[in-house]
């Protein structure tokens, strides 16, 4: 895979949006990819949650705003325990999320789900994946 | 002893059998459980967006309410409902700017919300205020050989700095397996997440998650696993379903809330236990074992 780093995207108002909404510093990170390691989700993400870390210190907006990890996540936290850097990592994650959640680009139509697929599924699952997955 | 009581919006439901065991095993340890009056959906999860105040309103006005019923402290159930109160409050109470701009909206409150109500899981009230030992000396029916994988799931734990026991290696529920007569069983999924609210739009993932935690529980030997989380119960009772379809060699296996198993040990008649609301019956390995 070809990737172009540049300053241009590097000083993008992305990487700021991304800080501010985390209240991560992202330039903590050294790759250690102990939040990749513990991670139960990894095997179902496109982009690991040590390169979403380096993808955002980098300005990668498009790929990460494009992935399918960011929806993969189920915020469980096991990465923000195991930061040895003390990064919240789930917490870049959500900041990614609510750029598109800002814009109204929901990640699921509830109006697609199935009558018999919302009757068996409890409140509390049907509110988080809403408070989660729409804006 | 009395106690305020938030039960949130799914014990009153699908995790009924949650609520009823409960309310009975605490009835039997002499305990007086208030449900808060007016209390609203906690919002399931605690917004992580530094800018999004909004979301803490819905857990902090349940706190408001715990304040007026003449009270500090509040006991949950719910592993997401305990983790969004006390992280709600310990935002607000690390964050005074934050707080005085919540209160401005919420003027119509007749209390000013001052981040001091204390968040209780029942797990905390068992171990730190009514004790293990009284509940060893209340067991009237042990669950002598039953096997038991406790579940964590995330919420009880995670983040560090709000969860009850450690972080990586929790033992408060094998601790009171063991109280209550049981034998606990190690395994190292307790507390890997079960894919939580993907189970609405990606069941597969929950599928996958489920066998991967079941299987391990069960070649440690558990005849039931004993969760504490509405939404883990769902995902690795009711979704089994999609497991077994996934994974044809699967084998099923029973999940109970750890109430149901002290409401047990207690002598609570069956109707508290509530099996109907299960997908995967408890009854034949609780028979096999005379524990009902």
């Amino acid at each position: 895979m070809r990737i172009n780093i540049s300053k241009r995207k590097i000083r993008d108002r992305f990487v700021a949006k991304v800080e501010e909404l985390s209240g991560q510093n992202l330039l903590a990170c050294y790759q250690c990819g102990k939040c990749s390691a513990g991670c139960p989700a990894v095997s179902q993400m496109d982009i690991l949650p040590n390169q979403i870390i380096r993808f955002a210190q980098l300005g990668f907006k498009d790929e990460l705003l494009k992935s399918k990890s960011i929806w993969i996540c189920a915020s469980c936290f096991t990465c923000n325990a195991r930061c040895p850097k003390g990064i919240n990592i789930a917490e870049v994650i959500e900041a990614i999320r609510q750029i598109l959640l800002r814009k109204r680009e929901d990640h699921i139509k509830v109006e697609k789900l199935s009558d018999s697929e919302k009757g068996d599924i409890p409140p509390i699952a049907l509110i988080s994946n809403l408070r989660k997955f729409t804006s | 002893m009395k106690i305020s009581y938030y039960p949130g919006c799914t014990l009153k439901n699908n995790a009924k059998n949650f609520e009823d065991s409960t309310l009975c095993s605490l009835n039997k340890l002499g305990i007086q459980v208030e449900e808060l009056p007016r209390w609203n959906c906690c919002g399931t999860v605690f917004s992580l967006a530094t800018d999004d105040l909004i979301h803490h309103l819905a857990p902090l006005r349940n706190l408001i309410r715990v304040k007026e019923s003449n009270s500090d402290k509040v006991m949950t159930l719910c592993a997401m409902c305990f983790n969004t109160l006390k992280r709600a409050n310990e935002r607000i109470k690390s964050d005074p700017e934050s707080l005085d701009k919540i209160n401005e909206f919420m003027y119509r409150e007749t209390v000013k919300y001052q981040g001091d109500v204390k968040i209780l899981h029942l797990l905390e009230l068992l171990r730190d205020e009514i004790k293990f030992e009284t509940i060893a000396q209340q067991t009237v029916k042990p669950l002598k050989g039953l096997k038991v994988a406790n579940y964590y799931g995330c919420l009880l734990v995670r983040p560090k700095e709000i969860g009850l026991d450690d972080v990586e290696n929790p033992t408060i529920l094998e601790t009171l397996t063991t109280v209550l007569g049981a034998v606990p069983i190690d395994f190292p999924y307790k507390t890997e997440c079960c894919a939580a609210y993907q189970t609405v739009d990606k069941p597969d993932i929950v599928a996958e998650r489920t066998h991967h935690i079941l299987t391990s529980a069960q070649s440690q030997g558990a005849d039931i696993v004993a969760v504490s989380c509405p939404l883990c119960a769902f995902n690795l009772d009711h979704r089994q379903q999609h497991t077994v379809k996934k994974y044809p060699e699967f084998k099923h296996i029973p999940i109970l809330y750890f109430t149901q198993l002290l409401a047990i040990a207690l002598g609570c008649p069956e109707e508290a236990l509530r099996f109907d609301l299960h997908y995967i019956d408890p009854k034949p390995v609780l028979k096999e074992k005379g524990l009902i």
